[in-house]
């Protein structure tokens, strides 16, 4: 219980995907003007991080395991990851179609998102059992949603506030994103 | 040698494989059933997202039009063009309504009406607005700062040398943005067909009208009684035509003695 807490926390905020192991930056840049498109990709992200980890802890450890095929991984869990999505946005489309219109229009876009390769590959290297995958996939993807959202609330205000004109846009966003973080940078001693 | 190279690949053959058939039966099993209208009216509409129809895009009123939530001749841009296409792929016919467009109910250029002071604010109707109501005599006059023309998404309207609003008929789409953005309210959506109208907006008592603008309706009358048609009605001290009974003839812009009546004859012309 206790080390499920640890990979929780650790994966939220001293190893947070984004502004520590800087993956998934695509969406973290694209989808992050406004806090509620953040929030909406961050529970697309949450949702797809928990099931991949899962379905890729079960691919791992039945099939390329057994079978000798370790060295397939990478690309074994990103044919994996884009069926699993097509899937999931299948079902959601039929079953529930508010969640569909609030999660739907971003679900395509983490089919290969780095980060949720990221998630899967990482989960086998540090050898997490299933519960630890799935906590840590969560972790993870919480992490990813705490840090597009607060992103997003700076530039909705940089929007408004007066940047020289060189600075204006990106390179303000980049510029921000690198200070986050540092900030983040010091949850390393957390644990 | 040959089953190392050939177990990744039936491995991971085989796993796409099944992962295609599993996708490919979702898709049967999952199918949302879509209105196969929806793209055709998508394919017909102007693709302005002007909002004119009330919906948010284009989109969405090819969704509600699809569901029978919209009429098919809602599309102010389109006019009765797209509805009749729209009409064919749903196979029902449009009513045909008539196409509307934008009038800036007002003549009150500078040489009719008269200022009240010199406005040297920003030139914007809306500002203007609120240094007591305009520089016009006239409260209810356009100003002519051109809020409308920024507004308008189609160039269609725009403030004349004279400072006074004026739409370009052939560009209209009756989308209703300048109506909105008008602080006098000055601008009304007026048939296409229909070249009478009457050109004053002011509420006010004759007296008062024709102190400050030349070509302002005094509320005389001489239109209602005069008109064969009994198309005018007379209310807030301004004469208001009723376009349904309108015919055109004329006679209300001969007899009007401000000249607030403007009459098109060409339209006349092309109804006839």
């Amino acid at each position: 219980m206790n080390s499920l807490f640890i990979i929780l926390l650790s994966a939220i905020l001293v190893n947070n995907f984004i502004l520590v192991r800087f993956l998934g930056i695509c969406p973290f840049l694209g989808v992050s003007k406004q806090v509620e498109t953040a929030v909406g990709m961050g529970a697309a992200v949450t949702f797809v991080m928990a099931l991949a980890s899962a379905v890729t802890y079960i691919i791992q450890y039945t099939i390329l395991e057994p079978f000798g095929l370790a060295y397939l991984q990478t690309i074994a869990f990103i044919l994996v990851i884009a069926a699993l999505v097509q899937f999931v946005e299948m079902v959601i489309q039929k079953v529930s179609p508010t969640l569909y219109d609030s999660l739907g229009v971003y679900l395509p876009l983490i089919t290969t998102n780095c980060a949720v390769l990221g998630v899967a590959i990482l989960n086998i290297d540090a050898q997490y059992n299933f519960l630890q995958t799935v906590v840590h996939g969560v972790g993870a993807a919480l992490g990813f949603t705490l840090a597009i959202v607060l992103f997003a609330g700076i530039r909705e205000r940089l929007e408004t506030a007066p940047i020289a004109k060189s600075l204006q846009g990106f390179p303000i966003a980049l510029i921000t994103a690198c200070l986050m973080s540092i900030a983040f940078l010091g949850f390393q001693g957390l644990l | 040698m040959f089953s190392e190279l050939l177990s990744p690949v039936l491995w991971l053959g085989g796993m796409a494989l099944i992962f295609g058939c599993i996708l490919g039966y979702a898709s049967k099993v999952f199918a949302v059933e879509k209105d196969p209208n929806v793209p055709l009216i998508m394919d017909v509409l102007p693709g302005a997202n002007c909002g004119g129809c009330g919906y948010p895009g284009c989109e969405a009123f090819a969704v509600a039009t699809a569901a029978g939530k919209a009429n098919i001749d809602d599309c102010p841009v389109g006019g009765s063009a797209v509805a009749e296409k729209i009409g064919e792929i749903m196979g029902i016919t449009s009513d045909g309504s008539q196409r509307m467009i934008a009038r800036v109910i007002c003549n009150g250029t500078d040489e009719n009406c008269t200022n009240k002071f010199d406005y040297y604010g920003v030139s914007d109707c809306k500002e203007a607005v609120i240094a007591m109501g305009g520089n016009k005599s006239c409260q209810y006059g356009c100003l002519g700062l051109g809020t409308c023309e920024r507004v308008c998404p189609f160039d269609a309207i725009h403030v004349t040398k004279d400072n006074i609003a004026y739409v370009d008929e052939e560009k209209c789409t009756a989308c209703g943005k300048c109506i909105d953005a008008c602080p006098k309210i000055v601008i009304a959506l007026v048939p296409a067909s229909k070249g009478v109208h009457v050109d004053c907006n002011s509420k006010d008592k004759g007296k008062e009208v024709k102190a400050n603008c030349s070509v302002g309706c005094i509320g005389c009358k001489i239109c209602v009684k005069n008109c064969p048609e009994d198309a005018f009605s007379f209310e807030n001290n301004l004469a208001k035509i009723n376009y349904d009974k309108c015919t055109q003839c004329m006679i209300c812009v001969e007899k009007c003695p401000t000249k607030a009546i403007s009459g098109d004859s060409t339209k006349l012309k092309i109804n006839n």
